[in-house]
């Protein structure tokens, strides 16, 4: 009997294998962004920190009340969201690039492992990352402004959607990118940006309305202000427009990202 | 019959016109162990990252183990298992983790995984350096590491494209030990090297494809048989600096001391001899120039048929 033949089954004999295929993929993308800590979940709280003292603290008390609440309690929710936003984002676009970069991607590539698998994975793995950054920025908020959960369901359901949703537009651009650079410059030029403008440190009624209007096309508003009623119970924006532009561009992002793996851009010739 | 390997009317042409593959026509017999030649450029790692999705095609239809490519992709690459010519492995996992999860994409849970890791790893002498991180490992160990992770899902056909590329004697002489091995143990294997000797020393069937065609497909045997002339290498008794001019062999000067001198097939050594010594030539010693293929594979992909 030959010794290769001591194995007794394989590899079609276990079960689901997209399913142990996708808890391999997760593993390895939360033991990729922990393995690396001191990057991954402290420079978020030291940003986060900052922005408490300085727009909360020192700027905050000659600000006053906005919305109702004190400015350090309003600011809370954005700033939540924004680490969410940013490291969803980041960790897939950057993590599925590193796997494009030194061709390890191609370990997934050649095994039998469904596109939907891969998508999923990469993106629960970015989701992980931004609940575990998002409730580290909590526990830091926590020693500056006191506040409340208004509404538990919106919370943990704007959480879960927005990092899906950026997850999914960080592993487009992963997709696309072609040098390191092309990871930063989404982040950099556009999600910061859009970010600032999202209503995390001001409600848009202060804007004229030209500009407020302007704003409304902005996504980020709706995902800040769905949030911060899911906290504080305010928002400048209906909450089902809300989630039907959450929802509606997820569902998008979800079918691109996956034609794109289907046609294997950027990463088959 | 069966085949590990179909490719009907295989094309590709990339975005920039290059035509990669014009239409090839490979079967590849299971059990066998199969070699695919070409120069640099010819088509082979093309037709390759096609086998196993890294490549799309531009037509053509491709069955591994009986199952097309396009059309039951799960169960035709459960089956595959390919050694890439570059180390495409995550540089910062351990050597255990790369083999945990690309038993992972197979569908083969760790627990699963642990005893097929340890024999691979075990029989490739990679055991010791299971927690090192790949980036530590030798040449010779990161070419044994990918054949362990190729080989991990056990599949029926194996696909090496230049394992032994910048590896010592002494390793390469063990990963056809290896191959051979698991060849004899049933996996079709075919296998892509600039190492002529190699293909002629371990594989039974050859095929040569050159700018995009199949030029040659036949056994190693036959193949081979298709030469006709023979090259002997003939060490000389005593220093000689000028080519002796024999009518009806071509001969070579090698150094003062060796003579390379083809003769064509029917002719009798007796023949070879008798011209030698009438020109004052005295061997000593002679063997037959082990690079048979090589020869062939020159001749053929330069553009005159052997």
């Amino acid at each position: 009997m030959n010794e290769l033949a001591n194995f007794e089954s394989k590899a079609t004999d276990f079960g689901n294998p997209n399913w142990v295929a996708f808890q391999t993929i997760v593993r390895t993308e939360v033991r990729r962004f922990t393995r690396i800590w001191v990057q991954t979940m402290i420079p978020p709280a030291i940003t986060m920190t900052l922005y408490f003292i300085i727009f909360g603290s020192l700027i905050g008390r000659r600000i006053g009340e906005m919305g109702g609440f004190d400015y350090m309690s309003y600011i809370v929710p954005g700033l939540i969201m924004m680490s969410v936003i940013t490291n969803s984002y980041t960790n897939v676009s950057s993590s599925f690039f590193g796997a494009k970069f030194g061709r390890f991607v191609e370990e997934m590539l050649v095994s039998p492992i469904s596109n939907q698998t891969i998508l999923m994975g990469y993106v629960l793995g970015g989701v992980a990352r931004a609940l575990a950054v998002g409730v580290i920025v909590t526990l830091v908020s926590m020693f500056f402004a006191e506040f409340s959960i208004h509404n538990i369901w919106a919370v943990v359901s704007i959480t879960v959607l927005t990092a899906v949703l950026f997850s999914l537009l960080g592993f487009i651009n992963g997709v696309y990118a072609k040098r390191f650079d092309d990871v930063s410059i989404v982040p950099t030029f556009v999600l910061t940006p859009l970010t600032y403008l999202g209503g995390v440190f001001f409600s848009i009624d202060l804007l004229p309305e030209f500009w407020a209007s302007v704003a409304q096309l902005n996504p980020i508003l709706y995902v800040v202000n769905a949030f911060r009623f899911g906290i504080l119970g305010v928002t400048d924006v209906s909450l089902g427009i809300a989630y039907l532009i959450l929802i509606s561009v997820t569902v998008a992002a979800y079918l691109f990202a996956l034609n794109l793996l289907a046609k294997g851009a950027g990463v088959r010739s | 019959m069966s085949y590990a390997l179909e490719i009907e009317g295989l094309k590709k042409t990339y975005d920039n016109g290059f035509s990669a593959l014009k239409g090839i026509d490979l079967k590849v017999e299971s059990g066998d162990f199969f070699a695919l030649l070409g120069p640099n450029g010819a088509g082979k790692s093309t037709t390759i990252g096609i086998l196993c999705s890294l490549v799309n095609k531009t037509a053509g239809r491709v069955c591994v183990m009986g199952y097309d490519i396009d059309t039951h992709f799960p169960i035709a690459k459960r089956r595959l298992g390919v050694v890439p010519q570059e180390f495409n492995f995550n540089q910062f996992e351990t050597t255990q983790n790369i083999l945990i999860n690309t038993a992972g994409y197979h569908g083969i849970p760790r627990s699963e995984a642990m005893p097929r890791i340890e024999h691979y790893l075990k029989r490739l002498g990679l055991w010791d350096k299971r927690h090192n991180p790949s980036r530590a490992l030798s040449g010779g160990m990161k070419r044994r590491l990918l054949i362990a992770r190729a080989l991990i899902h056990q599949p029926d056909l194996l696909i090496l494209d230049e394992p032994t590329a910048g590896v010592d004697i002494e390793l390469r002489r063990g990963m056809w030990d290896f191959l051979t091995e698991i060849n004899a143990q049933g996996t079709t294997i075919i296998l892509t090297t600039h190492y002529l000797e190699e293909a002629e020393a371990l594989c039974r069937n050859v095929s040569i494809i050159n700018a995009g065609e199949i030029i040659a497909n036949s056994s190693t045997k036959d193949l081979l048989a298709s030469l006709h002339t023979v090259t002997f290498v003939c060490d000389l008794q005593a220093s000689v600096f000028e080519v002796p001019s024999i009518p009806g062999y071509e001969c070579v000067l090698a150094d003062a001391n060796t003579l390379e001198v083809e003769v064509d097939k029917g002719q009798t050594l007796n023949a070879v001899f008798q011209a030698l010594t009438d020109h004052g030539v005295q061997v000593t010693s002679m063997r037959t120039k082990t690079n048979r293929l090589e020869e062939l594979f020159v001749t053929m992909t330069s553009g005159s048929a052997a």
